[in-house]
């Protein structure tokens, strides 16, 4: 692991996955006691029931943008665009199925492309439009969903296929398909991230770009790496969603959903000013949010208010993890302590 | 005095707002295209707009960003109207606690920004996720307005020729001319040139950051919660779903009226002239063409980015 010296960060922020998975436990300790059947587990027809096991399955699609974005934030840049993403390549995945009479693998396939492109993109403008990940990513935010309402005409698309509905709705080995298909990502950019040449190289430049590029790391190729493998990530979960429901709805697929990854993210450990990626941390992070906004839900919270706390995790969180504010509060505490002493 | 080098991407936004228009002229000659009512209500169509991206620039002009905006302008709406109709306030003074609301809660961001060293766009991102969800606190559903002090502003307009200004085109352009002189002649205007041009610099030469900072992004938080109480003006109701995406468009006109996104540079008058390039944008796409508005978002992000790539290499200043 990459640590920053010459800092007192970690002094005061808890080890990696620790504080996630704590907070996570705490969380589901609350659910299990005070919320009915939340702790219920069942075995029908070889699936697994149970509100914990739905918690899991429809957070998928958040699990599989932090996956990507761990990677994105890791390199010190931001992809704000993956929900927009998860939109587009979903429209052009069910367009091919509805109006063009393709097979799944096809659809799938130019789905993936699809993301793929929009966040090689991302990379491109990046590395070589030299634009600030902020804005190139915002760009493709509004462009991407705008893409796809042009595509399908601001419609839904529904589409009726066994193959494209089971990616969400399938189960395997008693678990819902979606959970593989994150575990398999997951595990595939754990290990790119700690073995692998290019998953040092990507930490490294996140430390310190320029340091990483007089040292001759491929920054063109790292940027593109992070950037398409976020975009891939949000192509994924995009065809996750659409299965679900069996329909690509451009107006609300993944909406806000970035935020819910972005924070995903930070509780996880990751670091926002790039350097370390925790992606483990990111997944128990996910999970937090998802359970998070259905004990909310299920505590009749209006879906619309949920926006307001979640903003408020997000930064709460953020400011626990700052070291100058930290570094302020302390300074006003010696500050009170001095005058009281001056006082008596 | 002027460098021409230096205001060569002002100079640039000014080009490309004029070849739109003679083009669009050329192309719509026969829809009275031309007549002073179209290019009047061209101004008043970006009122809201305008407003915003002048606040926006401020901020982009200091280093930062915001993307508070479009949630704190559609939030600011619902206030406006629930102030009016719920509890019965005139509309001046609905509209002024409106104004000190959203000031506040710049402020607040850019307190938070400083103290906290965070990034700008993850503390202002979660602005505009609590300024939305603040909107829905507030109501659910849209209120429609109808109390005749509102009614009375909306129906304010000045005759100018054969055309007609209304309230909004007229507070754009205090807006524009007030954060112009507060840029151009006053201490702090020249603080928030110099934090953008280098923070660093500015911690040295012990240039009150906190301070600036607040009043930085308090000023874009008020512009964005004066174009929420403008948009009721044309709306007569107050819509907290109003204003998704709108910080694109903001930063579209910021980046296309020539400052850069890096800080140290800009001007509000640019930003002017970029609102009215997304303008112009629009009505083509919507109203002449008859097309999707969802491709004025890409077309306009498209200028977007091919402006900040081409500022790299025109007067821009290196940086990194």
């Amino acid at each position: 692991m990459i640590e920053r010296g010459g800092s007192n960060a970690g002094r005061f922020a808890p080890p990696a996955i620790l504080g996630p998975l704590i907070a996570l436990a705490v969380l589901l300790a609350f659910n299990a006691a005070f919320t009915t059947g939340f702790a219920n587990l069942e075995m029908r027809d070889g699936r697994l029931y149970g509100a914990i096991v739905d918690i899991l399955k429809n957070g998928s699609p958040v699990m599989l943008l932090s996956i990507g974005l761990t990677c994105v934030i890791a390199l010190g840049g931001i992809d704000l665009s993956v929900g927009s993403v998860m939109a587009l390549s979903a429209a052009a995945a069910a367009k091919l199925i509805t109006e063009h009479d393709q097979p799944f693998a096809v659809a799938m396939l130019a789905g993936l492309c699809v993301g793929l492109a929009c966040g090689l993109l991302n990379g491109v403008a990046v590395r070589w439009g030299r634009v600030a990940p902020i804005v190139a990513t915002l760009v493709m935010l509004l462009g991407a969903r705008g893409i796809a309402q042009v595509l399908t005409g601001g419609q839904k698309v529904p589409f009726e296929n066994a193959a494209f509905a089971s990616l969400a709705q399938g189960t395997l080995l008693f678990l819902p398909a979606p959970l593989w298909v994150v575990a398999g990502v997951a595990s595939l950019a754990a290990i790119a991230l700690r073995r692998a040449t290019i998953g040092w190289q990507l930490q490294a430049a996140g430390v310190n770009a320029r340091a990483a590029a007089y040292s001759g790391l491929p920054i063109g190729r790292i940027t593109l790496v992070a950037y398409g493998f976020a975009g891939l990530c949000a192509a994924i979960a995009g065809m996750i969603a659409a299965a679900d429901i069996s329909e690509a709805d451009v107006a609300n697929a993944g909406l806000y959903m970035e935020l819910d990854a972005i924070l995903a993210v930070v509780i996880g450990g990751t670091l926002l000013t790039g350097g370390r990626a925790q992606v483990l941390g990111s997944l128990v992070g996910a999970v937090f949010m998802q359970t998070l906004t259905v004990s909310l839900l299920m505590r009749g919270v209006q879906a619309e208010h949920t926006l307001l706390i979640k903003g408020a995790a997000v930064l709460g969180v953020c400011l626990l993890r700052s070291p100058p504010l930290w570094a302020w509060l302390r300074g006003l505490f010696a500050g009170a302590l001095a005058k009281r002493e001056r006082a008596a | 005095m002027i460098n021409l080098r230096a205001h060569l991407p002002q100079l640039a936004g000014l080009a490309a707002f004029a070849l739109l228009f003679i083009a669009a002229a050329a192309r719509y000659s026969g829809q009275n295209f031309l007549s002073a009512g179209a290019i009047v209500n061209l101004l008043a169509d970006q009122a809201v707009l305008g407003v915003i991206a002048a606040g926006v620039t401020v901020v982009i002009i200091s280093g930062g960003i915001d993307l508070s905006v479009g949630a704190v302008m559609g939030t600011s709406s619902i206030l406006t109207a629930v102030l009016i109709t719920r509890h019965g306030w005139p509309a001046l003074p609905a509209m002024g606690a409106t104004w000190l609301a959203g000031a506040a809660f710049g402020a607040l961001m850019g307190a938070t920004i400083e103290k906290s060293r965070l990034p700008a766009f993850i503390v202002t991102l979660a602005g505009m996720f609590i300024a939305r969800g603040g909107g829905f606190l507030i109501s659910l559903e849209p209120v429609t307005i109808d109390a005749p002090s509102h009614k009375a502003l909306t129906a304010i307009s000045i005759p100018i020729g054969p055309a007609e200004i209304r309230l909004g085109p007229v507070v754009l352009l205090l807006v524009v001319v007030g954060l112009l002189a507060m840029l151009r002649f006053t201490v702090l205007g020249r603080w928030v040139y110099a934090l953008g041009g280098s923070e660093e610099a500015c911690r040295l030469a012990n240039v009150p950051i906190l301070k600036v900072r607040t009043a930085i992004y308090a000023t874009s938080g008020f512009c964005a919660a004066l174009a929420g109480s403008l948009l009721t003006l044309y709306l007569a109701s107050g819509n907290q779903a109003e204003g998704v995406g709108l910080e694109l468009d903001a930063i579209a006109a910021t980046v296309i009226g020539g400052t850069l996104l890096t800080g140290g540079a800009g001007s509000v008058l640019g930003t002017l002239v970029g609102t009215l390039v997304i303008g112009l944008i629009a009505v083509s796409v919507t109203s002449y063409e008859g097309l999707s508005a969802g491709l004025v978002r890409v077309v306009t992000g498209g200028l977007l980015l091919g402006f900040v790539v081409l500022s790299r290499f025109m007067g821009g200043r290196r940086v990194g």
